[in-house]
């Protein structure tokens, strides 16, 4: 990729906006247009666009195989774990209200954390669905031919 | 003080507890990484559903049905958990076999899979678990559909885990994946029929709505739609062509668990939907039964049983047999009777254990000699006479002699049978045991009598496949001396889905 200073530049300039819009959406799901699925995706595709210009193995000294596969399962998880913590509190399964002082406050957090990790796994299993097949190329294409 | 709220808490929680501890321990299995931690909490998690399974039966049987709404939303909006006498009934059954096959899945498990993706497996195989528990205790038709692909992809992971000793294992899980999509995906087509026409999800609300509205052909769409997309799930006769490569290829753990658990899960659904939600009171239905799966039935028990008798493969061979069950459950389904009914219940409890022994002693046996094929075991009853006997245990049971849980199940079917003036039905289950005689005997006369290769090479077997495999022959064999635990079960599930029918039963 040593040739190719504009895609360097121009992905490097569009990484972050495509992180905070990630962001964005994932937080502003409860009030508009949103929510974990959509945000894990756009979060995913800022660093599959990272791997695709910088290579795979950049892509993994940034996230390590490790750290995908952990929170692949930390996103289920917290959903999960959220649900038993509202058994815990004395409500039915995922039933949140218990976790504010209002039900509709209560209400308001739990949403936030399911969909925070309906979040994480989705951008990891994405992640993890193209490193699987983008590392089974044998030898990358040279950059002297592109 | 503590005790007492724990029980408290388990017992107010109790049908989604079921089915969120494999969930949880699943995740929390791919986070632990190291693979003999992974095997005791995968162990620990399927031993705690099993015991959590046993206490909501008990209770359903003591107190009559239970629901639970999650997110604390009423039932109809809401995802409804409900647990009465049909689901309470087979419940058990998953949550039992896969604590067996957990403990045997450790001592197999290293001819598959590699050591540092054995936490995939175990997490894989707890999701399968999961998934076929939310199936069963799931009041909404959708949710059906989510848990049925949560079981359906971690088991087509399962057969592949198959290839690391056979390549064909791919080939298989992917002709597995593919039916099974084709089966689910026509299922959650019916599924929309349904919503279609009533404008609910929840299975006691469809129920109570398509009992009050004439049947159109929105509703038989949707019912021949789930009948096939099940169908496809529970191999039934021209649609059983993935079964037998999976059941073949895939590591001994996972061909015993899925073969006493998934097929038998299928059956339950459709169970559910023929007499809980379309109530079979639209002629088009009850014909379509009578007309159609019952002869599917018959023809899957006597072609499926005479193309066992010419395989050389001995888990091929146990895997078509399979395929002949399901069709003696299918025609006990198709009676439309009560006593049809039980009689398929006690078959799918019966035949799950019988099936999950015989495939973990089959296992063993392809352990110790690394083949499975029966030209080159001859005369092995000599060199494992122990491992041939817990073969031939298993397979009396398929062939129904008495004493053994299979001759329950026929003796079921054939009063069902008689009972419902269907004399040539009985002549025909009791002409197809002569069919598992047939290849029961193949076994035999190729262990006992063969000429015993001299050179074999028998390597040992792990004790941690010996122990689950003989408690669960010993399981099966209780259930053949004292059935009444099991025939009641089924009896009283039997007449919560047929009050307007209420025989004797059995």
């Amino acid at each position: 990729m040593e040739h190719h200073l504009v895609l360097r530049v121009v992905s490097k300039l569009i990484i972050p906006p495509i992180l905070l819009f990630g962001l964005y959406v994932q937080f502003h799901g409860d009030h508009g247009a949103g929510g974990g699925f959509q945000a894990g995706v756009i979060i995913a595709v800022a660093f599959i666009l990272y791997g695709l210009v910088f290579g795979i193995p950049r892509l993994l000294r940034v996230l390590p195989w490790r750290f995908i596969r952990a929170s692949m399962a930390a996103g289920v998880l917290l959903y999960a774990g959220t649900g038993a913590a509202s058994m815990l509190m004395g409500a039915d399964y995922l039933d949140y209200a218990p976790f504010g002082a209002t039900p509709v406050e209560g209400q308001h957090l739990g949403i936030l954390l399911v969909e925070l990790g309906v979040g994480i796994t989705v951008a990891s299993v994405m992640l993890a669905i193209f490193i699987a097949f983008a590392a089974r190329l044998p030898s990358q294409i040279k950059d002297e031919e592109w | 003080m503590i005790a007492g709220a724990t029980a408290g808490f388990i017992a107010k929680h109790l049908p989604v507890l079921v089915v969120l501890v494999p969930l949880m321990a699943a995740p929390a299995c791919l986070i632990t990484g190291n693979r003999h931690a992974t095997w005791a909490i995968a162990t620990l998690a399927s031993w705690t559903s099993f015991a959590l399974t046993v206490a909501l039966f008990i209770r359903v049987a003591g107190q009559g049905p239970l629901s639970y709404s999650l997110g604390g939303w009423a039932a109809p909006f809401g995802i409804e958990y409900r647990a009465d006498a049909l689901n309470a009934f087979i419940l058990p059954l998953i949550a039992g076999i896969a604590s067996f096959a957990l403990p045997y899945a450790r001592g197999s498990i290293g001819r598959d899979v590699e050591p540092r993706q054995q936490n995939l497996f175990y997490s894989a195989l707890l999701l399968c678990l999961a998934g076929l528990l939310g199936v069963t205790i799931t009041g909404d038709v959708f949710n059906i559909f989510v848990f049925l692909e949560i079981s359906s992809l971690a088991s087509y992971v399962l057969v592949a885990a198959g290839g690391g000793r056979d390549r064909r294992a791919f080939k298989a899980a992917f002709d597995y994946l593919i039916m099974g999509t084709i089966g689910a995906s026509f299922f959650v087509i019916g599924i929309g029929f349904l919503y279609m026409a009533t404008g609910t999800l929840n299975i006691a609300d469809l129920a109570h709505r398509l009992a009050t509205a004439p049947a159109d052909r929105t509703v038989r769409m949707a019912y021949g739609f789930i009948l096939v997309g099940i169908g496809l799930k529970l191999a039934m006769m021209p649609l059983h062509q993935w079964l037998p490569n999976a059941y073949s290829y895939a590591p001994p753990a996972v061909t015993a668990f899925l073969a006493a658990t998934a097929t038998k899960v299928s059956l339950y659904v459709l169970i559910r939907f023929l007499y809980t939600v379309f109530g079979l009171d639209d002629p088009f239905e009850a014909q379509t039964l009578k007309l159609l799966v019952m002869p599917l039935g018959i023809i899957g028990i006597f072609a499926a049983s005479t193309v066992a008798i010419f395989q050389n493969d001995i888990r091929r061979m146990f895997a078509w047999s399979s395929i002949a069950q399901a069709g003696y459950m299918l025609t006990g389904i198709a009676l439309m009777t009560p006593q049809g009914l039980a009689a398929s219940l006690v078959n799918i409890v019966n035949h799950g254990l019988t099936k999950g022994a015989l495939f973990m002693a089959v296992g063993m046996l392809t352990l110790a000699t690394g083949t499975s094929r029966l030209s080159d075991l001859r005369g092995i009853g000599r060199t494992m006479p122990w491992t041939m006997a817990a073969i031939l245990a298993g397979g009396l049971g398929l062939i129904g002699v008495p004493l053994t849980a299979g001759f329950i199940s026929k003796w079921a079917l054939v009063s069902a049978a008689l009972d419902a003036g269907q004399w040539w039905l009985a002549g025909a289950v009791l002409l197809s045991s002569l069919l598992a005689l047939g290849y029961v005997w193949r076994i035999v006369e190729t262990a006992c009598f063969g000429k015993a290769d001299e050179t074999r090479v028998i390597e040992p077997v792990p004790l941690a496949m010996v122990i689950p495999a003989w408690g669960l022959l010993a399981v099966s064999l209780y259930a053949g001396v004292q059935p009444a635990l099991i025939m009641e079960g089924a009896n009283a599930a039997a007449r919560s889905l047929l009050p307007h029918l209420t025989g004797v039963g059995g």
